[in-house]
């Protein structure tokens, strides 16, 4: 007799039978009838209808009935949550029975019944079994508390399991140690904050006693708990250490990955100049290596996890580049990451092996493993300068194979090859021509036709060739559109003579056949800088390419420490931070490596964190975005796969800070390409007139040469120096400190923006949230070139005061968002009011005594201006520079009054009087004003401009 | 944790299905189904992202295990466990197809219930499972009984339980190489390893404390060091240099870690004592020496000779030499010396077999190769020559220079043990490109 026929009963009126079954008077009926329910159950019909039948059937001695009864019950419980209600006595009853396999099996079972009534019964029976004489029991009963705490966490805390779990952690059991450690760490996962899993020296001895006695699961659970201790100094690490190492011969995968991430997590605190530092990096290699022999799907998480090891510590495995070759019968997901590591390890010392493999590679069966290899070789050049020539030639052989996918894949590489290393292999150009009517896809065609754009000094008929490319112009993707005016562009600079009608051509293509707003915007910039400036024209499209560097897709520093201290788990295998993809409050929090100790590096960098690789950053291709690297074209997506996207995970409450501002902010106006079609209003007539509907216009062309033209202009304004108004933590890398002047009358934001992630930034864009007096960009934020990593760059923002108003607390506060291309930014910054004090702030005489009059006395403010050394005419001069007025001044008694006015922006006028009395530094200052909540603020100035 | 385990048919209809977790729903069944298991082209990785949802799967035979969770969990231990769950299935009812999964699905959903609680793995062991996870039913239990039953499930030696009796104490060593080449076509090694199992069948009597010993040049070398020059010399030619090594749960790690002596107490039966690898002083069986020429374009002539390298009077079995044609190829004439060759269309290779080869031979196989002319303007990508073949020695140089029995309780010595030891080196990916 074989179960398999259960799966195919599919006669109507089933239901019935089975009821009848299930009803018999006969054992084994019964147990066949509950058989076939759970088939049934399996395939996915509904048999929720048999339920009061089948709990009937669960008080029995027979164990395998009883299981099944209970799986039944725990699919269906919740639908019949009444009816579950039943089983509670049957489950209290066997949560007694003498036997520890049918008590432990009622209490496991309990807890999978996610029904609110039933929980409430299972506290008494979930109590006894957490201190019941069979391990077995309590090892179940562990599990059972993180169960409860799921379905209901306020019961669980109430009834002070959390306490009997946490005593389960000196249990004699190991494996009552390892589940009561796995259940806390879930329980613990959800309450960030909790001091739950409350790791200290003692317990954590414990743990690591049970580690050597427990099931390989068990040392899983307790190697993946003690990654989340932070030792108190380098001694402790070391002696976890010591201990944790031997489970680095374990056969189980799992078990080696957990101890790597320990051993990687607490090495960073131990000195490196000690002995044992080295010693652990030698016993970390070979249990690595030997993951690759495991089975295909675990190889896979192995592979994924020594990406992120290799970037981290290089040197654990630069000896190791064979084991990473591709075995002809590997899955592909194998190859792929095998791949990805060789070039990691690829140096000057293994470069030969490498490139002799690579080439093998680009002759195999799967597409996308061959692009791989092709692009592979690229990157070793880029990579190894000794090896580029290499490289150039085996790329080279690989064209004359003539497979479509892998010429093209060698074009685009070759064109990152010529940006590394200009002026040097020019002389291959001449076969990559040959190759021209082959290429179909848009990167390639785009790549080919940079280089002939690039080049075209030395290539005879680059003119002929553009001009092929542009017949059918409307037909091509908008890379290779823009890529063609670009080069035609340079063509027609460094060909000016037989060229003038192509360069016509391309224009009147891009400016008016072509409804791509990039396009046009940039084929009116072109236009224009010829027309008016050639030799402007020819300083920045011909401009010096920045170069670029070896390494293009590491991964963000703070996001490879999060990983590192995720080895082994999916976050690693996805290479995401878990609050990426989990949901909910789980998985939220951010792990990080404990700093070294002693580290100098680590103590001046705090928020960087990244004592173990101060190395200075690699540079990295800049990506596509910003205006200027537009022109230069410099935005031919780097030769392999981007960072992946870090998800929004801080400042999320700051969200609603910015209400509809931000969805402008988001909006498409910016987010394509900020700062173009500037001022073409007044575009010279060479431009048409259908120009009208071009979409929003920001600042002038003249920006674009003359980069915050105002900074510097001397002025007696007082400038805060600049303060840090938003850290690099808080944004993924950028820092911005500034200050704000106002300068010939104009009000202006100065910013230092600083890079201080890996990657390059750009897409800047700034929106303010509604302030007290109006504030608003005067023009788009001009961050013309990518910022790079470790770059600073000054901005001074032009501000207007005719921006919608809205009270702020305190008055001078101001929200400003930023956006880059990695996400949006908040902080705020107060400005000093004087900021708002206009030039024509002088008050007639008449007129002052009068208002003096006229504002009530309760809305006069008197303040001290303490340790001021100075007599009233330098102070009123001082004063004067900021745009505070005076107006009289009389001597009565020694003591020397100033009346004084100021104006502000939004038309309110704010009268002073300040008394000076020789030899004595304190200042007595009266102030009146329609609105005396200013009056505090004017104050400050006055403090700020006579102090400094 | 392991929210949910699936297991469908190649079809993709559901066998088993059990759900662990509340977050994951009944969809999820479905979602990888569609996703995975039909779609359109082959999965490329065998972790997927539906919808947050992350699957892991593995396949044996036709038949798809996978694991559902919607948090962040250890990805390794999700495989190792299905890993795990594949061995207990076999270890109770045999091969892995849809016909027994059926015949003992209760049987499936008993064992998913035991170790897996909540979505974290259990005890696993198949020993300490088949103790109280029977197909006949529950046998009704003694109390005493129960109670080793629990103690040995949750227990520090959870692989063996007491009182195990044997008229005669016996135990096979089994030392099983398998030998992996990379070679170019002018007989370089781009790369050669070899990796190895220790497995062992034990038939002991009561708890025996076991310590096994081999010509690892570290322990060698330490004990030189105290011994006459003499044995050094003597034994460091017989030493090997071990990479690295893994062992079952049953050996003291820490142990290994301190002393490197390999003490354990054994499960019952047959198990997998250790894994290791070694990249060193490999001693390759064969060697394939190939010529391919082409002979315009619609011919192609292959000559390939291969030598034995080992001790004449040993005999390799199972020689089998596979050369791959272009896919265009339309006949092939074979010759070859000794053995049989044949060339499979199907396969689009040509597969040359001999039953036994005695070391220091040389045999030879040439072949024509007619192309039928193509316009395909990609070259045939000549993927490498493969070889199988079996030895009866260990290709890495591994010998077992003792397996020491003490049982101090029961009245048998270490010399009562009965004990066998074998070595076989088998290839494993055997190559030399061409």
């Amino acid at each position: 007799m074989t179960d398999s026929k259960y799966f195919t009963t599919t006669k109507k009126g089933e239901i019935f039978e089975l009821k009848a079954e299930l009803n018999s008077d006969k054992k084994e009926k019964k147990k066949e009838a509950v058989k076939k329910v759970i088939a049934s159950m399996t395939v996915g019909k509904d048999v929720s209808a048999l339920f009061p039948d089948v709990v009937n059937c669960m008080q029995t001695d027979n164990l395998e009935l009883k299981k099944l009864v209970y799986l039944y019950l725990m699919n269906y419980a919740k639908s019949q949550p009444d009816m579950a209600i039943m089983a509670v006595n049957t489950f209290v009853k066997d949560c007694e029975d003498p036997n520890p396999l049918i008590r432990a099996l009622a209490v496991r079972t309990m807890g999978c019944i996610r029904v609110d009534k039933i929980t409430e019964y299972l506290c008494e029976p979930l109590r006894k079994c957490l201190k019941d004489e069979d391990p077995y029991v309590r090892k179940t009963a562990a599990v059972c508390v993180a169960k409860l705490h799921d379905i209901n966490a306020q019961l669980v805390e109430d009834q002070g399991f959390l306490d009997t779990l946490k005593d389960l952690i000196s249990d004699s059991n190991p494996m009552v140690v390892a589940n009561a450690v796995a259940a806390l760490s879930e329980i613990a996962e959800s309450h960030p904050n909790s001091n739950l899993l409350d790791l200290n020296p003692q317990t954590i001895n414990k743990l690591l006693t049970a580690l050597n006695e427990c099931t390989e699961w068990g040392q899983i659970f307790i190697l993946d708990c003690l990654a989340n201790y932070t030792p108190r100094d380098d001694r402790e690490s070391q002696s976890i250490c010591e201990r944790v190492t031997p489970r680095l011969s374990h056969a189980n995968s799992a078990v080696v990955l957990s101890a790597v991430k320990v051993l990687m997590k607490f090495m960073e605190m131990l000195p490196k100049d000690l002995d044992y530092y080295g010693t652990l990096l030698k016993k970390l290699a070979p249990p690595l290596v030997t993951l690759l022999s495991a089975e295909p799907e675990l190889q896979y998480v192995a592979l994924r996890n020594i990406n992120l090891i290799v970037q981290k510590r290089p040197e654990i495995l630069k000896h190791e580049m064979k084991v990473f070759f591709v075995k002809y019968n590997d899955p592909i997901y194998v190859k792929l990451e095998k791949l990805d590591i060789m070039i990691r390890l690829a140096s000057q010392a293994n470069i030969a092996q490498v490139l002799a493999e690579l080439k093998e590679y680009a002759t195999e069966v799967d597409v996308d493993f061959v692009r791989k290899a092709v692009r592979a070789i690229g990157r070793c050049a880029i990579k190894v300068e000794q090896s580029a020539e290499r490289c150039v030639s085996t790329l080279l052989d690989l064209i004359q194979t003539k497979v479509n996918y892998v010429v093209q894949e060698a074009i685009v590489v070759i064109k990152d090859i010529f940006r590394k290393y200009p002026n040097k292999y020019e002389s291959v150009i001449a076969t990559l021509c040959e190759n021209l009517d082959s290429l179909d896809e848009p990167e390639a065609r785009a790549a080919m036709i940079w280089i002939v754009g690039e080049y075209a000094e030395r290539i005879d008929n680059a003119d002929e060739l553009l001009e092929s490319f542009l017949e059918g112009f409307h037909d091509e993707s908008t890379q290779v559109q823009l890529q063609l005016l670009t080069a035609i562009v340079k063509l027609f600079l460094k060909k000016p003579t037989e060229t003038q009608e192509l360069v016509q051509q391309v224009l009147s293509l891009a400016t008016q056949d072509s409804d791509n707003p990039d396009l046009r915007d940039r084929g009116y910039i072109y236009w224009r800088l010829l027309s008016t400036d050639p030799v402007a024209a020819k300083e920045v499209v011909l401009a010096e390419k920045p170069l670029i560097s070896e390494e293009t897709d590491l991964i963000e520093p703070t996001l490879l420490e999060e990983l590192i201290c995720h080895i082994g788990t999916l976050a690693s295998v996805y290479h995401k931070p878990p609050s990426a993809f989990v949901e909910g409050s789980r998985g939220v929090q951010h792990r990080r490596i404990p700093p070294r100790a002693g580290s100098v590096e680590s103590a001046e960098s705090p928020e960087v964190g990244q004592s173990g690789s101060s190395e200075a950053p690699p540079a990295v291709i800049p990506s596509q975005g910003d205006l200027l690297g537009d022109l230069l074209n410099l935005d031919l997506a780097p030769p392999t796969a981007t960072v992946p996207s870090v998800q929004p995970s801080m400042q999320m409450g700051a969200m609603d800070l910015l209400g509809g501002g931000l969805d402008s902010l988001l909006g498409g106006d910016i987010g394509g390409s900020p700062s173009m079609g500037a001022g073409l209003g007044a575009a010279p007539t060479v431009m048409p007139a259908a120009l009208g509907g071009a979409p929003a216009v920001g600042g002038g062309l003249g920006d674009l040469f003359d980069l915050g033209g105002g900074v510097g202009m001397p002025t007696g304004f007082y400038v805060v120096p600049k303060t840090l108004w938003l850290p690099a933590m808080k944004a993924k890398g950028l820092e911005i400190s500034g200050t704000f002047a106002r300068r010939g009358g104009i009000i202006q934001m100065d910013m230092s923006l600083t890079n201080k992630a890996m990657s390059v930034m750009t897409d800047f864009a700034i929106q303010f949230n509604r302030n007290s007096f109006g504030m608003a960009p005067a023009g788009p934020l001009q961050v013309l070139t990518p910022l790079s990593p470790n770059q600073t760059i000054d901005v001074s923002l032009p501000l207007s005061t005719n921006g919608p108003v809205m009270k702020m607390e305190p008055l001078n506060n101001l929200q400003v968002a930023v956006k880059n291309n990695i996400d949006v930014f908040y902080f705020s910054c107060q400005f000093p009011l004087s900021l708002l004090f206009v030039e024509d702030g002088k008050m007639e005489r008449q007129v002052f005594l009068a208002t003096w009059k006229d504002i009530p006395n309760d809305n006069e403010a008197q303040f001290q201006i303490k340790d001021v050394h100075l007599n009233s005419d330098a102070a009123s001069n001082k004063l004067q520079g900021s745009n505070i007025f005076t107006i009289a001044k009389r001597t009565v008694e020694g003591q020397d009054m100033l009346y004084q006015s100021i104006k502000l922006t939004n038309s309110i006028w704010v009268l002073a009087e300040m008394r000076v009395q020789t030899g004595n530094p304190n200042y007595t200052l009266s102030i009146k004003c329609r609105a005396p909540e200013v009056c505090q603020f004017v104050y400050q100035c006055y403090e700020m401009v006579l102090k400094n | 944790m392991i929210g949910g385990l699936f297991i469908y048919n190649h079809k993709g209809e559901v066998l088993i299905s059990r759900v662990y977790r509340d977050d994951i729903g009944r969809n999820a069944v479905d979602a990888f189904r569609v996703n995975v298991i039909h779609a359109r082209q082959q999965v490329r990785s065998p972790v997927t992202n539906i919808a947050r949802t992350s699957f892991f799967h593995v396949k044996r035979s036709n038949i798809w295990l996978a694991a559902v969770t919607k948090q962040n969990v250890n990805a390794a231990m999700v495989f190792e466990f299905l890993y795990k769950m594949c061995d207990v299935m076999t270890a109770y009812f045999g091969k892995i197809s849809e016909e027994n999964i059926k015949n003992n699905f209760v049987l499936i959903y008993e064992l998913l219930d035991e170790i897996l609680d909540f979505g974290y793995p259990q005890n696993s062991e198949t020993g300490a499972l088949k103790t109280f996870i029977t197909q006949q039913g529950i046998k009704s239990q003694t109390k005493e009984e129960q109670s080793q039953i629990t103690s040995q499930v949750t227990g520090q030696i959870g692989w063996r339980r007491e009182g195990i009796k044997y008229r005669r104490n016996e135990l096979f060593l089994d030392v099983l190489e398998s030998v992996n080449l990379l070679m170019s076509p002018q007989g370089q090694v781009l790369s050669a390893h070899v990796s190895g199992r220790v497995v062992m069948k034990s038939y002991l009597s009561g708890m025996p404390e076991c310590k096994f010993g081999m010509n690892d040049k570290i322990v060698i070398d330490k004990q030189g060091k105290g011994g006459t020059t003499d044995d050094t010399v003597k034994s460091g030619k017989q030493s090997i240099a071990i990479d690295d090594c893994t062992f079952h749960q049953c050996v003291r790690l820490s142990k290994f870690d301190s002393e490197r002596s390999i003490s354990f107490i054994p499960p019952d039966g047959e198990y997998e004592l250790m894994r290791y690898r070694t990249t060193k002083d490999i001693i390759l069986p064969f060697r394939v020496i190939p010529l391919v020429r082409e002979v315009g374009r619609t011919k192609l002539e292959v000559k390939v000779v291969i030598k034995s390298n080992f001790k004449p009077s040993l005999l390799a079995q199972k020689i089998e030499v596979r050369i791959p044609t272009p896919l265009n190829t339309s006949g092939v004439q074979v010759i070859c010396m000794k053995g049989k060759a044949k060339y499979k269309a199907s396969e689009n290779a040509i597969v040359w077999k001999i039953k036994r080869m005695a070391g220091m031979k040389e045999s030879q196989i040439s072949a024509e190769i007619e192309l039928l002319p193509t316009n395909d303007k990609k070259k045939w990508a000549r993927p490498p020559i493969s070889m199988n073949f079996e030895v009866p020695f260990a290709p890495s140089g591994l010998k077992v220079r003792y397996l020491k029995v003490f049982e101090p309780k029961l009245n048998y010595s270490d010399h009562d043990v009965i004990k066998w030891v074998r070595y076989i080196g088998r290839s494993g990916i055997y190559e030399t490109r061409c």
